[in-house]
């Protein structure tokens, strides 16, 4: 029997498993993936949100505690748990050293991110790249990990870890740590969760997953069966509008298409329905998944001429290109005349003024509804070229209640020897909305403080059982 | 949506430089291995990827791998991206059309038979040339050109020398002229000699190392070239020496031990020996996505050649006073001979081509770029 058992193979269980093995704790990491597709959601990340006073190597000027703090408060709208949010906060100060211990490299911001260079550390190679040097490092200290390796569900007794089971196998431990994930790959959950709209239409079948598809929230249905507390809105998710023909799972961060503020977006009856000039991509990037899955058919198109070319981050697949409008329309399969309509009028009421995408410039449209309140410039340079988007789910948020100690709790009660970190507790710091990074930074602090509580339990019970001379 | 299916059916596509040009497109959506090597600071200045570019990518890359194990795209995932692979095979594809002339460019395509036929071609002529006999000892022991007057040796090998740098500058100077990114200054010069010389684009970005079996880094493959390169370098040295004896000097062979042209031999010989069978070593347990698998002759024949060569030289020196001089002598030469008439069809093409598309970098990356993306 192991000290300690694991259960996920992403950011939050690595975190976990290499810590309480550093503790001397024998160690059973379960990843419910075959080899090749480790990692979970975690080998799709690019960045680490960070703390820091002073320039560090990779991060421009200082990102102080309370800016950070203020950042999270403004994006959760007051959902969130000051004290973890601080623990949380405070640990992305020192713990790129321990993560560059174990083989994680860092680099500055990426080209077209830049925006991001006094906030965030990006991973060299991105999050597969950390998720590998993890596997390496935990092989190196003699982890044990067991690939296809998918729990369906916990034995517990009053709110005690006793064994995890996958099919009839029944794998007892010390301790436990569960980092598995959200739900989102759990397409009936998604669907009861999103619902249905008035045309009778489930809004989640139109629905891309950003990340894995091992992530079904098994272990988040039958703990919170089982009596653990539950926190978060379970009918919510971060979603974000990507290209329509990106794969159903694991189309990662390269399905984004970036061109929304320089053109229109109109949905399936050729109609515009929000301001796409709003405010900056980056800021307004999130909204506009949710935006579309409240359209008809959960589809947008985003349209644009070549004015716009070269002024966005390349999409990974070619747009539908065209002459001219009508062309384009047709090809699109929109219907040509309401898309013409809407295409003049928008031309119409364009009022250009000095074009400038890197600030709120004063191109806007006048007598419009709704309006486009910046970088509004009509479409009149052929080719044109339009992408059709989808909601892309990113993860959910309902997850299980913990304290600093990242225990579950059952009743109100911490458990003395069941932990949680990652995707799974996210929702205690991260009520709603999203700030860039910071999901690796719930993930690595409390995997790191799950995985030292895992050990402790451990030396507790041996503890307990030599004095009681077992 | 016909364009967009057939990227994504595609898959991975058999035309080398439409797979190239497929996954700089995918990379340049993504762009988390921007750190890793040159390949991809050049990728963000495009947003298309026609021939010429894909050529430069191509060449620019060091097959370390790094960018293969961190992809979230690799196989088994739909998208199939292989970065090395996919520039792996579109290198021997330079090295064949930039090929002259041009009909040469088939040597590349079938890489195992045209270094065998060379080696077998070359030994046959220096078993033909000598005048005396082959078998026995000469007398004064270690008398090279009693078998192989000195000035015979010189004007084959010169001949071939300057036909091989002849046709190796034609081609290279072609793919200069393809992406075009003007005049190297000095700064530009001095970084990609840094860059030629440390073969830093193999140190992973972050000075751990490339990727050989598996994720790990390790420093082996770069360490193993860097004797190869160096080893190669101090036997040309040792050559150039020798004729500098011969000629200038007029001290003839055998030399001293303490010599100059049989020091830098015997150095550079040993590097040239442990570089290539390290090389080897290292090929021979890769991981099987890595590069292009059907190169392997090419890349094999090529160690195989080196080490032919500075172990037949090695083996000339220990036994050149006995009666084996002869056969040694032979195989030596047919080796050099081998590896002059194959160098500019064969891998070593791969350093000329490589060091133009460094150079390239070196004077673009000092050029603003023409891109104004936003933020994304
Ligand atoms: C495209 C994309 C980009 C992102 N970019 C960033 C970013 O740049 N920065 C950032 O901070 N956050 C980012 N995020 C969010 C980030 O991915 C998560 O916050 C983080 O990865 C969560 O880590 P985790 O370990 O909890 O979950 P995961 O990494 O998803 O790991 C869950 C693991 O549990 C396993 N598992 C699931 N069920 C079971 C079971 N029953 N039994 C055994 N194992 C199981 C899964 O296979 C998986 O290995 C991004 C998300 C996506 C989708
Ligand atoms: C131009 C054609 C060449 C000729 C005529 C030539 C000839 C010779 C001779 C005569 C020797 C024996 C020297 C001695 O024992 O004193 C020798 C040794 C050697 N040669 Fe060559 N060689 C040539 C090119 C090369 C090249 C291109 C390489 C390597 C890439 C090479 C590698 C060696 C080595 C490693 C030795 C043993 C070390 C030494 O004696 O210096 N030779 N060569
Ligand atoms: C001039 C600059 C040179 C550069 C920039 C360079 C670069 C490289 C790189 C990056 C590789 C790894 C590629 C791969 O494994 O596919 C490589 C492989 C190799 N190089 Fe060089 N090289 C240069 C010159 C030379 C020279 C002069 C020699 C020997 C004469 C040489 C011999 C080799 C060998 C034997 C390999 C191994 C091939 C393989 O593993 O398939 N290189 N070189
Ligand atoms: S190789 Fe993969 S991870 Fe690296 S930049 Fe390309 S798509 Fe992104
Ligand atoms: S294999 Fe290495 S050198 Fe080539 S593109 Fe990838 S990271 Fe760059």
């Amino acid at each position: 029997m192991h000290d300690v058992l694991v259960i996920g193979g992403g950011n939050a269980a690595l975190c976990a498993a290499l810590t309480a093995r550093e503790a001397g704790a024998s160690v059973l990491l379960l990843e419910s993936s075959p080899r090749e597709w480790r990692g979970g959601n975690s080998q799709h990340t690019r960045n680490l949100r960070c703390m820091h006073d002073a320039p560090q190597d990779v991060l421009v000027d200082a990102y102080p505690e309370d800016e950070y703090w203020r950042d999270l408060l403004g994006v959760t709208g007051g959902l969130t748990d000051e004290a973890l949010a601080r623990l949380v906060i405070r640990s992305t100060a020192t713990c790129r050293d321990w993560m560059h211990r174990h083989g994680v490299h860092f680099q500055p911001s990426l080209s077209g991110a830049l925006h991001t260079a006094r906030t965030n550390a990006f991973f060299m190679g991105g999050g597969k790249a950390l998720v590998n040097a993890y596997y390496r490092s935990a092989a190196r200290l003699g982890v044990d990990i067991r690939y296809d390796a998918p729990v369906h569900s916990l034995e517990l007794r009053d709110g005690e870890f006793v064994a995890a089971r996958i099919g009839r196998e029944r794998i007892t431990a010390r301790s436990c740590v569960v980092a598995a994930g959200g739900f989102e790959s759990d397409r009936e959950w998604l669907s009861e969760a999103w619902g249905q709209n008035e045309h009778g239409e489930w809004l989640a079948d139109n629905f891309l997953i950003r990340g894995t598809r091992f992530n079904r929230g098994v272990l988040l249905k039958n703990l919170i069966e089982s009596g653990a507390d539950a926190i978060g809105d379970p009918s919510q998710s971060h979603c974000v509008a990507i290209d329509a023909r990106a794969p159903l799972y694991d189309g990662g961060i390269c399905t984004r298409v970036d061109c929304v503020s320089l053109g229109i977006m109109l949905n399936r009856n050729a109609e515009r329905f929000y301001d796409e000039g709003e405010d900056f991509w980056p800021k307004r990037y999130a909204i506009w998944g949710r935006l579309v899955a409240r359209q008809p058919g959960q589809i947008g198109y985003a349209i644009i001429d070549s004015k716009a070319i070269g002024r966005f981050m390349p999409p990974v697949f070619p747009g539908i290109r065209a002459e001219t409008l009508d062309d384009l329309a047709r090809q699109l399969g929109l219907d040509e005349a309401r898309f013409m309509g809407t295409v003049t009028d928008y031309n119409a009421a364009c009022r250009v003024g000095r074009f400038d995408h890197t600030l709120l410039d004063d191109c806007h449209t006048e007598g419009l509804t709704p309006a486009k309140t910046h970088w509004a410039l009509p479409l009149d340079t052929p080719p044109y070229y339009g992408y059709a988007l989808r909601p892309g789910i990113t993860f959910t948020y309902l997850g299980l209640k913990v304290n600093e100690h990242a225990a579950v709790h059952f009743g109100g009660r911490p458990s003395r020897n069941l932990f949680v970190a990652g995707e799974m507790m996210a929702g205690n710091v991260l009520g709603k909305g999203y700030l860039a990074g910071i999901g690796m930074s719930i993930g690595t602090t409390f995997g790191r403080i799950a995985g030292t509580q895992a050990a402790r339990a451990v030396q507790e019970t041996n503890a307990r059982e030599r004095h009681a001379g077992v | 949506m016909q364009a967009c299916e057939q990227v994504m059916d595609r898959g991975a596509s058999d035309d080398a430089e439409a797979e190239v040009a497929r996954v700089m497109q995918i990379c340049n959506a993504c762009r988390y291995c921007e750190g890793f090597c040159a390949v991809f600071p050049a990728m963000t200045r495009r947003i298309e990827f026609g021939k010429a570019d894909a050529h430069y990518l191509a060449n620019l890359c060091h097959n370390c791998g790094s960018c293969l194990h961190a992809c979230q795209y690799a196989p088994p995932h739909e998208f199939v991206l292989n970065v090395p692979q996919a520039m792996a095979r579109l290198r021997g594809k330079t090295y064949a059309d930039y090929a002259w002339p041009a009909c040469m460019g088939t040597a590349y395509r079938h890489a195992g038979v045209s270094i065998a036929l060379a080696l077998l071609a070359s030994l046959v002529l220096f078993f033909l040339v000598p005048s005396g006999n082959l078998f026995e000892r000469v007398d004064p022991p270690g008398s090279f050109f009693t078998l192989f007057p000195h000035g015979t040796l010189v004007w084959l090998f010169g001949v071939v020398f300057a036909w091989a740098a002849l046709a190796l500058g034609v081609g290279v100077g072609r793919f200069w002229r393809d992406v075009s990114p003007g005049a190297p200054n000095a700064a530009a010069a001095t970084e990609t000699t840094h860059a030629i010389l440390t073969l830093k684009y193999l140190d992973g970005g972050h000075g751990e190392g490339c990727n050989n079996e598996d994720d790990a880094f390790s420093l082996w493959r770069r360490n193993f070239h860097h004797l190869t390169f160096y080893g190669f370098l101090l036997c040309f040295a040792a050559t150039l020496a020798a004729t500098f004896h011969h000629y200038v000097l007029g001290i003839h062979a055998p030399y001293a031990l303490t010599s100059l042209p049989v020091v830098l031999g015997t150095v550079g010989g040993i590097g040239l020996v442990i570089g290539p069978a390290g090389l080897l070593w290292c090929n021979v347990r890769r991981h099987p996505l890595h590069g292009d698998t059907a190169q392997r002759p090419l890349d094999r024949g090529f160690m195989l050649l080196l080490l032919l060569t500075s172990a037949s030289g090695l083996a000339l020196l220990a036994w050149r006073d006995t009666a084996a001089m002869g056969v040694l002598l032979v195989v030596h030469l047919g080796a050099v001979m081998a590896f002059f008439l194959t160098l500019p069809y064969g891998k070593f093409a791969h350093g000329i081509y490589r060091s133009a598309a460094l150079l390239k970098w070196a004077i673009e990356k000092r050029q603003p770029s023409r891109l104004k993306l936003g933020g994304d």
